[in-house]
């Protein structure tokens, strides 16, 4: 069976600091802090760019695609009535040090492997717009 | 490079001068200041200490903290509770790892803050949560109106139902299985020979045997984690007293010193960008503290590691030294190397998999139980019958962590 994730799912509460982020998939595009100095990706957003320490920092755009550094299969039901669900740790290809916890979609479990390519896709929940990934059409494992 | 001064390290300076326990189970229905008072009193008396030499106190984490049950009381309760007069205490759930606490009252006797520091850490996890299913760190979700958002780190995680540590671990797992060739049969050692030490303790949750068939068929969690890969909640608390060593000769049993402490965390304080997904803050806190010793992992006689969840002890006998980066897996294949009656003994009470979830302290009371020679029909022996000298132990998982070097006598 194809995975989404959770049964439901629990929000982030939006502030000045984290609003663009869970916002940013309205218009289909991912986003992180990025520092205008030096180029450095920050997440999760702070202050500062912790490379050169400039606060010259704005969201920017990113390609939205990345690969699986590692996943879990979930079975327990925390939340009760949900299926099995994939969670991944996915890397930005932008800078690979830049990592999300989110969920793989549009894949069975046993199909999923570390270094896989994904891209991302939203889900609009509420006020806020969740990244997730699917594979990556047309690229290999 | 840890930054130690030139000479001896301060903490050496610091015994575990008494241990003690209190009644341990799945469901007690007793309240946490009511087993502290019973583990602290039993502390007290095996230090040859009256309530009125203890000058100090120290728990982690304290203060209502986490889920309900995890907190343990608050040390104005347990002060209070037993009237004690106090030169220095301190109680908090940020630092390195659940002996943080521990740590802090070295610090403290070393420095002449405190003379005698009695040290806790209680759980009523098993009471608290019933007969209900366990819950994740970040509390199970429900439909319906009124559900709380989250901000914080929980916000990045929450949303896409990584809601327990187990999740988080089970990806450090899953990573191993691909970088390492880690397998299941492998990581059953863990649970399997935590299960064989449980059988020779009395405290022990689950005594029962298990057999790798049974590991291997119970049922998932969050792979590659199957039930027996997460530890058992229960209620329970530990406590030890730490003194300055020049009260050590008092003592009718030997003293345990403390040879070195790990408290580093040089990567990112985070599960999801930790820049090396197989080892996290282990990796540093193990570092340090060899930092601070001329004692080697080959010194070691037994080692008492975080098994919160199976995989975590694997993370530490690298982190340790006691094999190769990656070599965990072939390390323990077979459970020979592991047992009692191997090159490395480990968490000979049944570590917190079978003997419960006495969250760090179980474990650093068993590695005292060992030094001193006090284990009965589970006590270490090493060849020609040597008792064992010198102890590792480490509590916590992912950015989390911190780790002792404990020794029978002064090394």
């Amino acid at each position: 069976m194809v995975a989404h994730g959770p049964q439901f799912r629990l929000l982030p509460r939006l502030g000045d600091d984290n609003a663009f982020f869970w916002t940013s998939g309205a218009d289909g595009l991912l986003r992180f802090l990025r520092c205008n100095a030096c180029g450095f990706l920050i997440h999760p957003p702070g202050p500062v760019c912790p490379r050169c320490l400039s606060r010259d920092l704005a969201p920017h755009a990113v390609s939205g695609r990345g690969r699986v550094e590692t996943f879990s299969v979930n079975y327990q039901q925390w939340i009760p009535g949900s299926d099995p669900y994939i969670i991944a740790w996915v890397s930005i290809d932008e800078q690979p040090d830049v990592r999300l916890t989110t969920n793989l979609v549009d894949v069975e479990p046993d199909d999923v492997q570390v270094g896989m390519a994904v891209e991302v896709t939203f889900e609009h929940n509420d006020d806020v717009y969740i990244p997730l990934f699917r594979p990556l059409v047309g690229a290999g494992a | 490079m840890s930054p130690r001064p030139a000479g001896e390290p301060l903490e050496r300076r610091a015994v575990i001068s008494g241990i003690g326990q209190s009644d341990v189970g799945r469901r007690l229905g007793r309240s946490d200041l009511d087993l502290t008072v019973e583990a602290a009193l039993a502390a007290v008396e095996d230090a040859g200490l009256r309530r009125e030499d203890i000058d100090g106190l120290a728990t982690y984490p304290g203060m209502g903290a986490g889920t309900p049950g995890f907190g343990g009381p608050a040390t104005p309760d347990v002060q209070d509770a037993l009237r004690l007069s106090l030169n220095w205490h301190d109680g908090g759930g940020e630092g390195p790892g659940q002996m943080r606490a521990v740590i802090a009252a070295s610090l403290a006797v070393a420095a002449g803050l405190a003379r005698h520091v009695l040290v806790y850490r209680t759980v009523t996890e098993g009471t608290a949560q019933g007969t209900g299913g366990r819950q994740g760190i970040g509390g199970s979700g429900g439909g319906g109106g009124g559900v709380p958002r989250f901000g914080g780190f929980m916000q990045w995680s929450l949303p896409y139902g990584a809601v327990s540590a187990a999740n988080w671990i089970a990806m450090v797992g899953q990573r191993r299985f691909h970088e390492f060739g880690l397998t299941r049969e492998q990581l059953g050692q863990i649970a399997i020979n935590g299960r064989r030490n449980a059988a020779l303790n009395p405290k022990a949750i689950y005594t029962d045997p298990m057999s790798m068939e049974d590991y291997l068929s119970a049922r998932m969690i969050t792979t590659p984690l199957c039930l027996f890969d997460c530890d058992a909640p229960c209620d329970g608390s530990t406590a030890v007293i730490v003194s300055h060593r020049d009260t050590a000769a008092d003592l009718d049993h030997p003293a345990v010193h403390v040879n070195a402490v790990g408290t580093a965390l040089r990567g990112r304080p985070s599960w999801d960008q930790f820049d090396d997904m197989t080892t996290m803050a282990a990796r540093d806190a193990a570092a340090s503290m060899w930092e601070r010793t001329d004692l080697t992992p080959a010194d070691v006689d037994t080692a008492q590691l975080y098994d919160g969840f199976s995989v975590l002890a694997i993370v530490w006998l690298e982190a340790l030294g006691f094999c190769g980066r990656g070599e965990s897996g072939p390390f323990i294949e077979g459970g020979g190397a592991i047992a009692r009656d191997g090159v490395l003994p480990l968490n000979t009470a049944g570590g917190q998999l079978s003997g419960g979830r006495l969250h760090g302290f179980g474990l650093i009371h068993e590695a005292c139980v060992q030094l001193r020679g006090e284990g009965g029909e589970r006590q270490v022996r090493r060849a020609g019958g040597r008792m064992p000298e010198v102890a590792a132990v480490a509590n916590g998982g992912g950015p989390i962590a911190g780790t002792m070097l404990l020794t029978r006598g002064v090394r």
